[in-house]
């Protein structure tokens, strides 16, 4: 029966199946909806629509496949209520002004001819600006009434036309991929979660128990260690410069990452990571802590993440004595080569949208020395990124 | 049976389409939306408006599948068993019963709400999908079947913290509470405080829209809080010109705390506040 409307949600990519369809024919045949497009709608949204933010993508594709179905019944007309127009009146006419629009034909006819402007007026600027100005082709005007023009706020008038529910798209900010939130990072940063068993017994084994015990023929109670999640991280943010603008979004993933990995480190760097990094970055120029020293303490089976827009000029990263700040002795493309070759779970998050990356040169060559490894800073990188880290190598 | 919402709960139409369509083709429905737009209380609504029992099984982060059907006390039973305990013989005596099985014996078509789903382990929807479609579990230790005799209208709720799986999904009817709009909202404050005055409700209704619309709140004050504030105002007997009234040393909302509940969104709003008077002296 909705063989086509099933077909068009597929096509905009929203994941609706036959079962589903089925369902919503099982409600149609069990008279839920009460024969009204608005009700047809609300089943239909219930039934296909599983994910909020498929909720605008659904709302297009019914006003698509149901157009000109609002035409069967005509549910309300364009209708200015009365008193409002009255209020109109009351507000700006003065008691000599009305007297002339009695002598001038009366007040019925000029409402009259004002409603077919307002409706007019409304037709042509549908979906368009907010505001309805009557200054120019108001008939006041022609009467001598009003002369700066009365504006007429159409957010207040609900009954001016009826809008269709699909046609509102209320959900439409709820279709956004990029929406990104901390709680949003914790939940993609969790796809990295080892737990193991480690340290101290201090916990009930309880089929342990069970099991010792009907093999022994008495109580025998066996401890566990406590499930603890293992995974290791070291953070290295790029911090200043061309890195400002994204502040906040990296704010919010430092915070998740805080809360989810308990073995977390963190550092700076600026542009590219060189012989120095820091861990306070007040203090940068004072506690400067030697890259050679990171490497060696931190063993590898941490997992690393560099976060930085990778935007620099390409010496930055492929000459000695490229960096900006100081001379430095080897190039900073060395450095990554080094932490590549011994942590085997290397990712790179970079803030910047994935499409502008081609026209960095920088961008490209780091890409390049992490073999691909570069993930744009968006739920779906994220959750990309800790597919990638959590891989076994 | 239909449910067209209570004197204390306002549904809007989709809302009624969906429960109503969840409740006679007997299969779930799936309740999203912002913390605090009513999801949990929906349930007891309908409870009372069809006057069915509600059973409640709260889901927290360590809440297993299995607890919702039943639990076998182990424990108890091999402690039973060094005493010398009758009961011992019957395993029956060990059994407890969970959410479910109490939902599929009950005389009356009850309401079981699962609360906060998305609180559990990711696999905890997968765990329960036979049981929710075919209404019926099996007791390994006992032996027999538990079928539901009057199938349950089940309502779940979800915060968003985590995915629910498609298998689970494709089970359910969803429906998102989107935030009320200004007359929506109008109508729910006029069911909970009648003897509000009306002038006092449109200004702090100003208010609140205004506070929502508020770029980068870590957290928007919703409905609950809305009617959390409104009592405050009532109690302490503000008037709506107290409200409207802004001079230099009330840069904010009277009561905000009800209404913001983290120190920096509270920061935030008054830099904006004291910006925008700026700007209005300078103009």
């Amino acid at each position: 029966m909705f063989i086509n409307f099933f077909q068009e949600l597929k096509q905009a990519n929203i994941p609706v199946t036959l079962r589903e369809y089925l369902t919503l024919i099982e409600a149609l045949s069990a008279d839920i909806p009460q024969r009204k497009v608005e009700d047809f709608y609300y089943l239909s949204r219930s039934t296909l629509v599983k994910d909020e933010k498929n909720l605008d993508k659904f709302d297009r594709v019914f006003g698509n496949v149901f157009k000109g179905l609002e035409n069967i019944e005509e549910l309300e007309t364009a209708e200015i209520p009365e008193e409002w127009l009255q209020l109109l009146n009351e507000k700006y006419l003065t008691e000599e002004e009305k007297k002339q629009i009695e002598s001038m034909g009366g007040w019925e006819k000029l409402m009259e001819e004002l409603k077919k402007r307002l409706e007019e007026q409304e037709k042509r600027h549908e979906g368009g600006s907010k505001w309805i100005g009557t200054a120019g082709t108001s008939p006041y005007g022609a009467e001598g009434y009003n002369p700066e023009g009365v504006r007429i706020g159409q957010k207040n008038n609900r009954n001016f036309k009826a809008v269709k529910v699909w046609d509102k798209r209320e959900f439409k900010n709820l279709d956004d991929d990029i929406e990104i939130g901390i709680r949003n990072i914790k939940l993609a940063l969790r796809r990295l979660r080892k737990f193991a068993r480690e340290g101290a017994a201090d916990t009930l084994d309880l089929p342990g128990t069970i099991k010792n015990t009907a093999d022994k023929g008495y109580l025998d109670i066996s401890l566990v260690p406590e499930r603890r999640n293992k995974v290791k991280v070291l953070l290295f943010f790029d911090i200043g410069g061309s890195m400002d603008p994204h502040v906040k979004l990296c704010e919010e993933l430092f915070s998740a990452a805080r809360t989810e990995f308990k073995n977390m480190e963190n550092f700076y760097f600026h542009n590219c990571l060189y012989e120095y990094v820091w861990k306070d970055n007040r203090r940068r120029h004072a506690e400067r802590l030697n890259t050679w020293d990171i490497l060696h303490k931190y063993s590898s089976d941490y997992k690393i993440i560099f976060v930085g827009d990778a935007s620099m000029s390409p010496y930055e990263i492929t000459y000695s004595g490229g960096s900006v700040e100081h001379w430095n002795e080897e190039p900073g493309g060395l450095w990554l080569e080094r932490i590549s070759d011994i942590y085997s779970n290397v990712i790179w998050l970079n803030p910047v949208e994935e499409k502008h990356w081609e026209f960095t040169p920088s961008t490209q060559i780091i890409n390049q020395i992490l073999s691909g490894r570069m993930f744009p800073l968006t739920l779906d990188g994220i959750d990309n990124a800790m597919r990638e880290l959590s891989m076994k190598k | 049976m239909k449910f067209e919402g209570t004197k204390d709960y306002i549904a809007t139409e989709d809302l009624r389409i969906a429960v109503n369509a969840s409740i006679s083709l007997e299969r779930p429905l799936l309740v999203k939306g912002e913390p605090g737009t009513g999801k949990t209380v929906l349930a007891e609504e309908i409870a009372r408006a069809l006057d069915m029992p509600i059973l409640t099984w709260h889901i927290k982060s360590t809440t297993k599948a299995q607890q919702g059907l039943y639990e076998y006390d182990a424990i108890t039973r091999l402690r039973d068993s060094q005493l010398g305990d009758e009961k011992v013989k019957d395993v029956k005596n060990y059994i407890k019963k969970g959410k479910l099985w109490e939902a599929f014996e009950s005389e009356k078509r009850p309401i079981l709400l699962i609360d906060e789903i998305d609180k559990a382990d990711i696999e905890f929807p997968n765990d329960l999908l036979q049981e929710l479609d075919r209404m019926e579990f099996y007791v390994y230790e006992t032996g027999e079947t538990i079928a539901a005799e009057k199938r349950p209208v089940v309502i779940i709720t979800s915060n968003n913290e985590k995915e629910l799986p498609d298998a689970f999904l494709r089970r359910c009817f969803f429906h998102y509470i989107s935030f009320p709009d200004n007359d929506t909202m109008q109508k729910i404050v006029d069911v909970h405080y009648p003897d509000i005055k009306s002038k006092l409700v449109s200004e702090s209704l100003k208010v609140f829209y205004e506070l929502r619309e508020i770029p980068g709140l870590k957290k928007k004050p919703s409905t609950s809080e809305l009617l959390d504030w409104l009592k405050l105002l009532m109690n302490e007997d503000i008037t709506p010109e107290m409200l409207r009234e802004k001079n230099s040393n009330n840069i904010i909302p009277p009561l905000h705390g009800a209404l913001l509940k983290n120190e920096q969104d509270v920061h935030l709003f008054e830099r904006l506040a004291f910006l925008a008077r700026r700007e209005d002296n300078q103009n």
